[in-house]
């Protein structure tokens, strides 16, 4: 294929090919940026929280004004819950996973450390959480019965007599090493707690990208309190498989029957939460998947358009070249040739836009950088679409007969 | 003229209509979808108390020193978001402001006086008298509390109109009893619809929701032992056991809004507060200097990232298409204008000026754009639809389109598409006429 003709046309219509050039360059800048901002998003959304979340219900309990015998109210209700039929345990605490709520504390390993080691979530549990939430437990033991103690409101400060901490957390306190029979100093309370027993997974309960918990997303640890607080706290249930509609429906009329001076909210499988919490970053997902669609049709039909404008001012030379002996074939390969150099520019352009806008984002909005696997897709993506695109003007262009060249215009 | 010229590019654009229709589609779609991005953004960006948001101040202060890490990510003045109940009670104490709110969100269990009503849950922001004239809170029956029943921590309660529908089936309640967590409060004021988007006097939960539906002294509440159900962060010291340990602590969780309607209130109140936290240094309960700040509603929204990163890709994504989109109808639009070089030639030679067909020109483009524009719109509406569907509750409620919106589409429409209009009309206007015959 010879380019020197295909150049010298070019440069007869600098500012169509120019155009064009420039649409592919910023349709890949936003197209790489937009998918991998999609594929980011889609992992966030499908990480697990280590829970049994199909078969784990939740729901909150407050009680009206705040009763002195609140301890055994709870107990009661859990008992309730725990002999409801479909229900295989219960228990209570301040938070679970995809809620967007809960409290951190810095984690130390020495009593007077400035600054902790690591960052944690921290849950409320009894013996039953484990069982209850469903999580593994992989190294040492769960509670015992004996080491739950009450933990009077959050401004109650006593020290925990054990704790079960995660993987994530085990391997960032001390990594390469048994976590289990070590101790730790909790930034509130200042005591020592030893760890008893390690659980493979447990998600803090934040989830938004770039927010409070992302950079500890792993780090979680359960105290061995049964909270006893006048604020909502939540029981959480779990399912025989296949119970947790029935449970939804009987949990909430077994507690008002105990007592109404009570306000539950909401009562819904885990799988609901991660529906409602996800519901945004699904939704940034659909709407970046839909311009990406939009952006590349809008490219091509502009592509469509002006190849076959050009296509029409040459019908004179088209026939000529055609009368002069060049083939069918030869005409495609030259339109086909022509947009790929436009192609190929606009490509080279906008790979550099595209790590540009990436390094943007980067610094204004804490993203992660862009991977080139992403701009290599791209080019590839715009090239294809323009080779596709001016399939249909260079068709046409090859149709004009030879015969034409012997016509008066 | 005007007329004639509109006529002849409607005659023009008719002449090839799927390049036109190619045309406006590219506009509309490039309208719709950035004037969708925009509304959320200017809902997000939007300032929730025009009338004052350059005489509101919040307060920062430093009560945590230089050893403790910043919470917040990339912040380099290391200053918390909160203050703690001793500096909210000093300032409050201080009465250095026009007027001063201290604030905080909690809630209560509701019970109705019917009996066979369940008792439901309330959200309650517990502030002073202040908090109503300083935000512009509407009334619709009684008023606020006066500062007397701040001192006294009396049982009195403000409530939304929502709330008062609720309980009492609407109408003037003023006077009457509502029962929270099993204590008679009296309410002493109905709320209109009052819901600043966003709710700038507290980010840290529901930047975009109604709001609370009850409100109660301050004073009344920390009796009541009402703990926060916002952002409580201890990171500094968690003080000591029990409720009097954290009131005592240095915890933070309480806002503290300030009215200072001059420049010179503005500069007297950095001062006052800055020696406030010498002050502070002096009684050996700070080791370190004075570290305070202001900042008014407009920079507190800034400061506190009101706007979305998620929106803000949004938006860029969006407006990255509508170049893309103008740059697709620039090209049609200087296919469409040379392919009728003939014709401009003729008119040209029939004695019409460069700037008569400049003008034609420049009017078909304005016709296009106008066209794309009213596509947009329906394919705003459409947009706005689809995001409702997809995003969360809270951030539906920024979905709504204004009259502003609809004006801002349709003249961005018409200009963005004439400034693209802009090269092709100019080389229409550079034909020269007896080229274009001869070639004929």
């Amino acid at each position: 294929m010879q380019f020197r003709p295909i150049l010298s046309a070019m440069r007869r219509n600098k500012v169509g090919a120019i155009l064009i050039a420039v649409q592919m360059a910023i349709t890949l800048a936003i197209l790489c940026n937009a998918l991998f901002i999609i594929q980011q998003r889609i992992a966030l959304s499908e990480r697990p929280t280590g829970v049994d979340e199909a078969n784990v219900v939740v729901l909150d309990n407050q009680w009206v004004g705040n009763p002195p015998d609140q301890a055994a109210r709870q107990e009661g209700d859990l008992a309730a819950l725990r002999s409801l039929p479909g229900v295989q345990d219960a228990f209570a605490t301040n938070t679970v996973p995809l809620t967007d709520s809960g409290s951190t504390e810095g984690i130390s390993l020495h009593p007077d450390q400035k600054s902790a080691s690591a960052r944690a979530a921290l849950y409320f549990g009894d013996e039953h959480a484990i069982a209850t939430l469903g999580v593994k437990l992989i190294a040492g033991r769960n509670f015992n019965a004996d080491e739950i103690t009450e933990k009077v409101g959050y401004t109650d400060l006593k020290t925990p007599s054990a704790i079960i901490i995660t993987k994530g957390l085990a391997d960032k306190l001390f990594p390469g090493a048994n976590a289990v029979g070590q101790s730790i100093y909790d930034d509130f309370s200042k005591g020592q707690v030893p760890i008893v027993g390690v659980i493979d997974r447990l998600q803090v309960p934040w989830v938004s990208a770039g927010g409070w918990g992302s950079s500890f997303n792993d780090n979680s640890f359960i105290v061995p309190f049964h909270i006893v607080i006048p604020y909502p706290i939540l029981y959480v249930i779990h399912a025989q498989p296949g119970q947790a509609a029935a449970v939804i429906q009987a949990a909430p009329k077994k507690l008002f029957e105990l007592s109404r001076a009570r306000v539950i909210g909401k009562t819904r499988p885990m799988t609901a939460l991660r529906t409602e919490i996800y519901k945004n970053d699904k939704g940034l997902v659909v709407i970046l998947g839909t311009v990406c669609v939009a952006l590349l049709a809008v490219t091509a039909f502009g592509i469509v358009g002006l190849t076959s404008y050009w296509v029409a001012q040459r019908r004179r030379q088209i026939g000529i070249r055609r009368a002069l002996g060049a083939t069918r074939n030869a005409i495609i390969q030259y339109f086909q040739t022509e947009n790929l150099l436009i192609a190929g520019a606009g490509a080279a352009i906008g790979v550099a836009l595209a790590v540009s806008l990436n390094l943007w984002m980067v610094s204004a909005f804490s993203m992660e950088r862009l991977n080139t696997g992403y701009t290599l897709i791209g080019a590839v993506v715009v090239m294809l679409l323009g080779q596709a695109a001016v399939l249909w003007p260079a068709l046409k262009a090859a149709s004009i007969p030879p015969a034409l060249a012997t016509r008066a215009a | 003229m005007f007329n004639y010229y509109f006529g002849l590019a409607l005659r023009s654009l008719k002449r090839n209509i799927v390049l036109t229709a190619l045309m406006i589609a590219a506009v509309g779609v490039g309208i719709g979808a950035s004037m969708t991005t925009l509304t959320v953004f200017r809902a997000m960006d939007n300032d929730p108390i025009p009338q004052k948001s350059r005489q509101l101040f919040t307060v920062q202060i430093d009560n945590w020193g230089p050893d403790t890490k910043s919470i917040v990510p990339g912040d380099t003045e290391r200053l918390q978001e909160q203050i703690s109940y001793t500096d909210a009670m000093g300032l409050m104490n201080a009465k250095a402001a026009h007027r001063q709110a201290a604030m905080y969100k909690t809630g209560a269990a509701l019970t109705p006086a019917n009996p066979d009503v369940l008792p439901f849950q309330v959200q309650i922001r517990a502030t002073y008298t202040d908090f109503f004239p300083m935000f512009l809170t509407p009334f619709v029956a009684g008023g606020p509390w006066n500062a007397d029943d701040d001192k006294n921590h009396a049982d009195v309660a403000v409530i939304t109109q929502k709330l008062n529908d609720k309980v009492f089936g609407g109408g003037n309640s003023v006077g009457k009893s509502i029962n929270l967590d099993n204590h008679e409060f009296r309410v002493v004021g109905v709320l209109g619809t009052w819901a600043p988007t966003p709710q700038f006097y507290d980010l840290n939960n529901d930047q975009y929701g109604e709001g609370a539906e009850l409100y109660i002294p301050f004073t009344r509440a920390i009796d009541g032992q009402m703990g926060s159900w916002g952002n409580n962060n201890c990171s500094g010291d968690p003080g000591q056991p029990g409720w009097e340990g954290r009131l005592h602590s240095e915890c933070v969780w309480i806002q503290f809004w300030a009215e200072l309607p001059t420049a010179a209130d503005v500069a007297a109140y950095r001062a006052f507060l800055n020696n406030y936290a010498a002050d502070q240094q002096r009684s050996g309960r700070f080791h370190w200097p004075a570290h305070t700040r202001i900042r008014d509603v407009r920079e507190w929204l800034v400061y506190q990232k009101a706007v979305t990163a998620e929106v803000r890709i949004l938006v860029l994504v969006s407006f990255s298409f509508l170049l893309v989109c103008l740059l697709n109808a620039m090209g049609l639009m200087l296919a469409k204008i040379m392919g009728r070089a003939g014709d401009i030639g003729v008119r040209r030679a029939l004695g019409a000026s460069r700037r008569a067909i400049f003008g034609q020109c420049l009017i078909e483009a304005g016709v296009v754009g106008l066209a794309g524009g009213l596509l947009g719109l329906a394919l705003t509406a459409l947009g706005l639809l689809g995001l409702r569907s997809l995003l969360s509750e809270e951030v539906s409620r920024l979905t709504h389109f204004s009259a502003a919106d609809i004006s801002i589409a349709i003249i961005l429409a018409v200009l963005a598409t004439t400034l693209a209009g802009l090269y092709p009309t100019w080389r229409a206007a550079q034909v020269q006429p007896a080229w274009q015959l001869k070639a004929q």
